[in-house]
């Protein structure tokens, strides 16, 4: 399991990387999003991989520790999840505003010569 | 007690009078006027009442603390010198101030320039009233910014903003510097407070760090002080209106420096560094200053370069270093502030009356002026060091020093000639100054017909010039307990034997007067009539200006070489500079890993689930295909990636994590929606780009290929290796033990956000919020490209095919197409509305929350808006997205206040559960309204966004119809 999921890990920020360095600002978003399921899944793979023990408590008894998984990455994740969001649709209109202006969707503004 | 209580009103109260002052209006020049002068009357009979004990030799004390562990505290601490210094301040602004009410005009805003000059005496109090050499530098740094602000008082005028630039950059620097030198001062004290680093003095001299804490300390001292090279500032600040130059120039600002070294000569003084450098620089600053100053025809730019000279004299008494010479020192800072805040005060008179201070042109004025004439030589007098004045007194006394005996090497030696050449210079000065002005011919061609000033105006000139006659003939019974009482505060115990009496007899420092005001005179009558046809300078030097070269390096400094490096280190171009950031990284993470334990770590596959296996080559193939086609196909690219959004949330749902899944697959949703609806403003792409095919291109791709896997696999290999480890955590169990015992609900995941981690929360929905509404502010001024902006092809075959029929209208291929779809659109609004509801309830206990909650009711809306025209849903269904967000962020905060009124902490919460008929048992914990406020907040900021970005499509529109029309007109 831990195999396939880093090498998954890997395929996603390695494609991610590479559109990043990529000329077209749409490339550049698509490369964010990828990048941004890489890390969050390598934040998220931080607290090891559990089946069947999501951190959802009985309400009585006592807990054991043990029994579930681990709730603090899972927690930074949800926030970064938003987060993500957030920059990928301002990330969006500035592609928009920057291709109204400029007429070209290169993310310098202009063609290269 | 009463008396620290005074000490501490003494340094609030101009502050408190400043802004008071500032709140005034313009045209109240005398309320604006009284207030100023009553501070300053008000400070000085608060010095009055501490005088019983400052003359006993006492220090009195206050102590605030500020950053205690820090060793950081307000320590007020006034002594003799203190005393002295704060008379002044206080003592000449009252002058200013009266001086001031008479001198500015009517377009002068009375108000700011009160209230700037209020608050410079304030800081000059801190300064000089500071118990601990780290506040001493603040006071110190806000001396700095209020003289910027008053020397550029005339901000119209670019001479004006240039001198206060310039004194700011130099004495900004040297501040910093002196800062630096403070802290190396305090490190070998081991305190900051002032009366522990004077005990420390035998410590700090033997210190290895002694020589660099000097020469900082003595640049930040100099800088202020206007000494030899930073002297050129000064002259430049006579831009100032001439108030501020007398109060400035004369008693406050510049005395800061020679305050500091009279300070800090029994800490640091006493060694050969201390003699020759101060020492070497004062006399060169005394002897360079007397020089220009004759040779300057700007009334004031002679009062600039004297002062400069006056400052370097008091610099080199400092640098002697001995008891009398300390004696002097304060005895000279005394008079010279006294002396020339009256002669520039004259100036000031003679440019208000006249209307010019260019000495070519003036001529003659004592007969049109006698009174002003006769205070003007009385004080040029003083300051030349003429019998019977108060400079006289001083100087004879540097003259003393000068002459005795104290290190014996070559500079020691030639100390008597280099003062009396300099005294020879500021003889010629004076009385070329005097000569000039007001004697000689009557003036012609004019701006002004010049005659006396206002009453008001010449009598603070009146009571200096008393001063100087008073202190000049009888000063021990005048000044002399106050010089007394500062001179014994700096020295204590090694006070020496001095006499301020007139007479001492015939001897050395006497003869070397006689000799200078007999060579001045000589000086002045053998060159007086070269000068004014000469240039603004002494012969020959006065090419080399100061000024110039600081300007200069300045622009060199700020402007040309930032821009050459950038040039040749940066780029412009953001494909380069993300590749460098790449492998910065790639680099650091190897750098630290590299050599690590376990970096060879063994295969584990007996858990390998061939499903799971499956799943990770469809996401794998998703995540490559959308890298390989995001270029030339965006749609599908869009689409592969939403396949690559699907593993991650089935892999979130695999490993034990409901809350992420949920919320991933909601915002997956989401940003596929946007970047669909952005996908129509980007242009069109068919044909292969011509440069992708060049090697250059192909290089750069390839290069990119190996950077990107490099950085895969290492993340690859680095999670790999973390995930089979033993965990060892306990922070997280810490977290598992107490959610429902602390926080009242079972999802531990969302106990953290909402409860343990609020405040985390609750910035990142400000972030949020910060977002959505830049994205609409960014598309309210949102120009797509002209080629974009006509309708889109498939729009066009409907339109053609509504056309070609009979009985359709345009829209209807599109209405019917929708059909199904639309209605069924329509009846999802409020099972998602449900569905949102339930994730939001729940969320406290099991998976879901304000996050999810919030995603899927903006989901809801969103889907009205595919389903139906713009219009129609906006006639039926109002959505304010930046209500939902200001309410959001309010309750969230709210609810984090409102533990203040049960006197808990910021955002404690308090949790319980409510029976609801029907429902059941709802936790209706302080925290469940927080996550409303965040559920409000990220349903109005994703509203915002996706509304501000489907709205273009409709603005376009309306504008290309508005465009059609006007065309078939």
């Amino acid at each position: 399991m831990e195999l396939i999921l880093s090498m998954g890990i890997g395929i996603l920020v390695a494609s991610g990387t590479w559109l990043v360095m990529r000329p077209r600002s749409f490339q550049v978003i698509v490369g964010l999003c990828l990048l941004s399921y890489g890390v969050n899944l390598f934040i998220f793979s931080m607290g090891r991989l559990r089946t069947a023990a999501a951190p959802i408590l009985p309400k009585s008894g006592e807990i054991d520790p043990t029994a579930f998984t681990d709730p603090i990455p899972q927690a930074l994740v949800l926030t970064a999840i938003v987060i993500s969001f957030a920059t990928t649709a301002l990330f969006l209109v500035v592609l928009l505003a920057s291709r109204g202006f400029t007429g070209t969707d290169h993310v310098d503004g202009k063609e290269r010569q | 007690m009463v008396q620290q209580s005074l000490l501490l009103l003494l340094l609030v109260l101009p502050f408190v009078g400043s802004i008071f002052a500032a709140t005034m209006q313009a045209k109240a020049k005398n309320a604006v006027a009284w207030l100023s002068g009553g501070t300053m009357a008000v400070g000085l009979g608060i010095l009055a009442a501490l005088w019983p004990m400052i003359s006993a030799g006492q220090v009195v004390r206050d102590y605030n603390a500020w950053l205690p562990r820090q060793g950081i505290n307000l320590t007020l601490r006034m002594d003799g010198l203190a005393w002295i210094f704060a008379l002044m301040v206080l003592g000449i602004g009252l002058m200013v101030v009266i001086y001031a009410r008479y001198y500015l005009s009517s377009r002068d805003s009375a108000p700011r320039f009160f209230a700037l000059l209020l608050a410079f005496a304030g800081s000059m109090n801190g300064m000089i009233l500071s118990g601990n050499i780290i506040v001493l530098i603040v006071f110190w740094e806000m001396t700095s910014l209020f003289s910027f602000l008053l020397i550029g008082f005339w901000h119209h005028t670019p001479n004006a903003r240039d001198g206060a630039r310039m004194a700011l950059v130099i004495t900004g620097t040297g501040g910093l510097c002196l800062l630096a030198g403070m802290l190396l001062i305090g490190y070998m004290a081991g305190s900051y407070d002032l009366d522990r680093v004077l005990a420390a003095a035998d410590v700090i001299r033997a210190h290895p760090l002694y020589l660099p804490a000097l020469i900082l300390f003595l640049l930040g001292a100099f800088t202020k002080s206007a000494q030899f090279p930073f002297h050129f500032w000064l002259p430049n600040a006579m831009a100032a209106p001439t108030p501020v130059s007398a109060y400035l120039h004369s008693a406050t600002m510049v005395k800061m420096g020679v305050f500091l070294l009279v300070r800090f000569s029994p800490v640091l003084g006493g060694t050969p560094e201390w003699f020759n450098i101060v020492g070497g620089v004062g006399m060169i600053t005394l002897t360079i200053g007397a020089v220009i100053a004759l040779f300057r025809h700007d009334l004031k730019g002679l009062l600039a370069y004297s002062t400069i000279s006056h400052l370097g004299l008091i610099t080199a008494l400092c640098g002697i270093g001995s008891p009398e010479a300390i004696v002097a020192a304060i005895f000279h800072i005394m008079n010279h502030a006294v002396f020339k805040a009256s002669l520039f005060m004259a100036a000031g008179i003679v440019d208000h009356e006249t209307g010019t201070r260019d000495m070519r042109r003036l001529s003659g004025l004592a007969r049109y002026m006698p009174m002003t004439a006769t205070l003007a030589t009385v004080a040029a007098a003083a300051m030349a060091g003429v019998p019977l004045l108060n400079g006289f007194l001083s100087k004879e006394m540097f003259f003393a020093e000068a002459y005795a005996w104290h290190s014996g090497s070559p500079f020691d030696d030639s100390m008597p000639y280099i003062a009396v050449l300099a005294s020879t210079f500021s003889v010629a000065y004076s009385l070329r100054l005097i000569h000039t002005v007001f004697f000689g011919p009557a003036p012609v061609d004019l701006p002004k017909v010049p005659h006396e000033p206002v009453h008001w105006m010449r009598r603070p000139v009146e009571l200096l010039v008393l001063l100087c006659l008073v202190v000049g003939i009888v000063p021990a019974q005048t000044v002399g307990p106050w010089l007394d009482a500062a001179a014994r505060s700096v020295l204590g115990d090694a006070m020496p034997y001095y006499s301020l009496a007139l007479w001492h007899g015939i001897n050395a420092p006497l003869i070397m007067s006689c000799i200078a005001v007999a060579a001045g005179v000589l000086v002045y009558c053998v060159t007086a009539s070269r000068i004014a046809s000469g240039p603004e300078g002494p012969p020959l030097i006065h090419r080399i200006r100061g000024a110039r070269m600081f300007d200069w390096g300045l622009v060199k400094l700020t402007w040309k070489w930032p821009r050459s490096t950038a040039r040749f280190f940066g780029t412009d171009r953001l494909q380069p500079q993300l590749r460098l950031l790449v492998l910065i990284g790639l680099f650091c993470a190897t750098y630290s890993l590299w050599g690590a334990a376990r970096l060879t770590p063994a295969l584990v596959l007996d858990n390998a689930s061939v499903i799971f296996a499956l799943i990770w080559v469809v996401g794998a193939a998703c995540a490559v295909g959308a890298a390989w086609q995001a270029k030339y196909h965006r749609f599908a690219a869009l689409i592969l990636l939403g396949g690559a959004g699907l593993v991650t949330v089935v892999t979130f749902v695999w490993f034990s994590a409901p809350d992420l899944a949920v919320t991933q697959l909601l915002v997956e949703i989401v940003t596929t929606v946007l970047l669909l609806l952005g996908l129509r403003w980007l242009p069109k792409r068919r044909e292969e780009i011509s440069s992708d095919a060049l090697l250059r291109s192909r290089i750069r791709r390839r290069v990119d290929l190996v950077i990107a896997l490099c950085c895969g696999g290492g993340i690859a290999l680095i999670s790999y290796i973390v995930m089979t480890m033993a965990p060892g955590n306990l922070a997280s169990d810490w977290f598992l033990e107490h959610a429902y015992a602390e926080g009242g609900g079972t999802n531990v995941v969302n106990v953290i956000l909402v409860d343990f981690r609020g405040f985390d929360t609750f910035g990142e929905i400000a972030v949020l919020a910060i977002v959505g509404l830049t994205v609409f502010a960014l598309l309210r001024r949102f120009r797509p490209a002209m080629e974009s902006n006509e309708m889109t092809e498939q729009q066009r075959w409907q339109n053609a095919y509504d056309d070609a029929q009979d009985g359709r209208e345009r829209g209807d291929t599109v209405r019917d197409y929708l059909l199904v779809p639309g209605v069924i659109m329509q009846w999802m609004f409020p099972v998602i509305m449900v569905l949102a509801a339930q994730l939001f309830f729940r969320g406290h206990d099991l998976p879901g929350g304000g996050f999810a909650a919030g995603v899927a009711l903006a989901i809801a809306f969103l889907l009205q808006y595919l389903a139906a025209d713009v219009t129609w849903i906006e006639d039926r269904l109002r959505i304010l997205p930046v209500r939902w967000i200001g309410f959001g962020l309010l309750v969230a905060v709210g609810t984090g206040m409102g533990s203040w009124m049960f006197g808990y902490p910021f955002m404690t919460t308090y949790s319980q559960y409510i029976r609801v008929p029907l429902i059941g048992d709802v936790p209706a914990a302080s925290a469940l309204i927080f996550d409303l406020g965040v559920f409000a907040t990220v349903v109005g900021a994703v509203v915002l966004m996706l509304i501000a970005i489907a709205h273009q499509s409709l603005r376009w529109s309306r504008a290309r119809s508005a465009a059609e029309e006007k065309e078939e007109e």
